[in-house]
């Protein structure tokens, strides 16, 4: 899977949550939670979703890499090209 | 139709899920109604065979109107919340049901223009597929009248649709005013609140859901509803609803958790016998409902049968909050965000999580002396998560 589909699907997962936010007008370096207005359970819905997508276990550990929509979307490349 | 909570006094029929000739049997999910808060599943409350629709859909009828007729009881899909059903009676009779008719289209089939019969008299022609998004979007037929002498079609209904997305939200926000404006006019509230230590069941969280897949993980908020459903277990003047003039405790928990909606709004739709759930349980159970709460539908009970109500502000939110009761319930527990603080603990100052929880109760039922002891039981609760 190339970066360019990934980036998609992770689109995909969070137009499922926050079908209101373009991601054209978020700050991708910002807070993910902040720009996508997500709380914990939206957040885990997400990880969710992404986990059984890409058949990646995400531990709870991991979320500190997975702040904004960049280091998620870097966090999900580096794992899928191991 | 049931109950739609305390904020909703009718709904409007836009699907049915049986037809006549069909066998049904109790919690089997019938119809769908379309109100200020979504659309609900309404659920059958008796055993029998469906005999015949005594709604149309497309007809916004009051709570209490009898939706249709149930064979071999002779009875008909009417239930409300017992203590209510006086209540719901009297609207019934106030507004006479709307009489049989005898054309009807499942909203599911597909759309046949070409084979829509003309009906005698003003009848309107319009597919299924149009009356049914008619109905759910809140336009009345009559705005469709059709000057082409065309069949109105699902698109006709669409650009309407533009028109009218603004007073939707409107209408949202009337319910929450209702509610809201009644619980202010009728409840003598008074509030407390209580900051705890909450660095326990962080850890526990975080120690249950190490090796845990996604879908297997816990959050603060399930640790939350089990602490206060156990709490009132001790504490059950806090449980129930007040109704006709006097207090009727529950003996269940059903704990009504208050979801945001995004675009704005909110609801908060029961989780069942929350006292007899263990965790994973409510985890599920609050997963399924925050979906179906996105998706804009959730079933009649849930907005009705709520006991009493629990509203977290989430990680990103502020210290604590004053909650103002739903009614026809008697308290709100409101729970702040946690943070980190300077905190003695064992005897050292050191930094711990903690989170201020606050009880906002009706005063014709309790009084603060209990309303104390009652959070105080929350916080003990919390303080011993693997228990819970």
């Amino acid at each position: 899977m190339t970066p360019a589909e990934i980036q998609t699907a992770l689109k995909e997962e969070l137009y499922r949550i926050a079908p209101e936010i373009e991601l054209s007008e978020i700050d991708r370096v910002a807070d993910l939670r902040e720009e996508f207005d997500i709380d914990s359970i939206d957040f885990l819905t997400l990880v969710t979703a992404l986990g059984k997508r890409f058949d990646l276990a995400m531990p709870e550990a991991d979320y500190a890499h997975m702040g904004s929509f960049n280091e998620l979307l870097t966090y999900l490349v580096g794992h899928l090209h191991d | 139709m049931p109950s739609l909570g305390a904020d909703m006094e009718a709904g409007t029929l836009v699907e049915w899920l049986k037809e006549p000739g069909e066998t049904v049997k109790r919690g089997d999910t019938v119809a769908v109604v379309e109100t200020q808060k979504g659309a609900i599943e309404i659920e059958i409350f008796e055993n029998g065979v469906l005999e015949s629709y005594l709604v149309e859909i497309g007809n916004k009828v009051p709570v209490g109107t009898p939706l249709a007729k149930i064979q071999g009881k002779g009875a008909t899909i009417e239930e409300a919340k017992p203590e209510r059903k006086a209540e719901a009676a009297k609207i019934a009779e106030a507004a006479a049901p709307q009489p049989p008719e005898c054309v009807r289209k499942a909203p599911d089939e597909p759309a046949k223009p070409f084979e829509t019969p003309r009906i005698e008299g003003e009848r309107l022609r319009i597919t299924p597929a149009a009356r049914r998004l008619a109905a759910q979007s809140g336009i009345s037929l009559d705005m469709l009248s059709n000057t082409s002498n065309d069949i109105i079609s699902l698109s006709d209904v669409e650009e309407r649709i533009g028109d009218t997305v603004a007073s939707e939200k409107f209408s949202m926000r009337d319910a929450i005013s209702a509610a809201m404006s009644r619980s202010k006019r009728e409840i003598p509230h008074y509030y407390l609140s209580h900051t705890t230590d909450i660095s326990t069941a962080e850890k526990f969280v975080s120690e249950t859901n190490k090796n845990r897949a996604p879908e297997e993980r816990l959050l603060l908020g399930a640790l939350y509803l089990k602490a206060v459903a156990k709490a009132l277990s001790k504490y059950p003047e806090f449980n129930g609803h007040f109704t006709d003039n006097e207090f009727h405790q529950s003996s269940a928990v059903h704990a009504g958790m208050a979801i945001n909606i995004r675009g704005g709004g909110l609801v908060a739709p029961a989780i069942h016998d929350t006292e007899s759930r263990d965790l994973d349980e409510l985890m599920t159970a609050m997963r399924d409902l925050i979906i179906r709460v996105r998706a804009g539908r959730f079933r009649a009970r849930e907005l009705s049968d709520a006991t009493i109500t629990i509203t977290s502000l989430g990680d990103r939110g502020v210290d604590q909050l004053f909650g103002i009761i739903y009614p026809p319930q008697v308290a709100i527990i409101g729970i702040g965000t946690p943070t980190r603080r300077p905190w003695v603990h064992e005897g050292l100052l050191v930094p711990r999580e903690v989170t201020t929880l606050t009880l906002a109760a009706d005063h014709r039922v309790s009084d603060g002396h209990r309303g104390a002891l009652f959070l105080r039981a929350i916080d003990k609760q919390l303080q011993s998560p693997e228990a819970l």
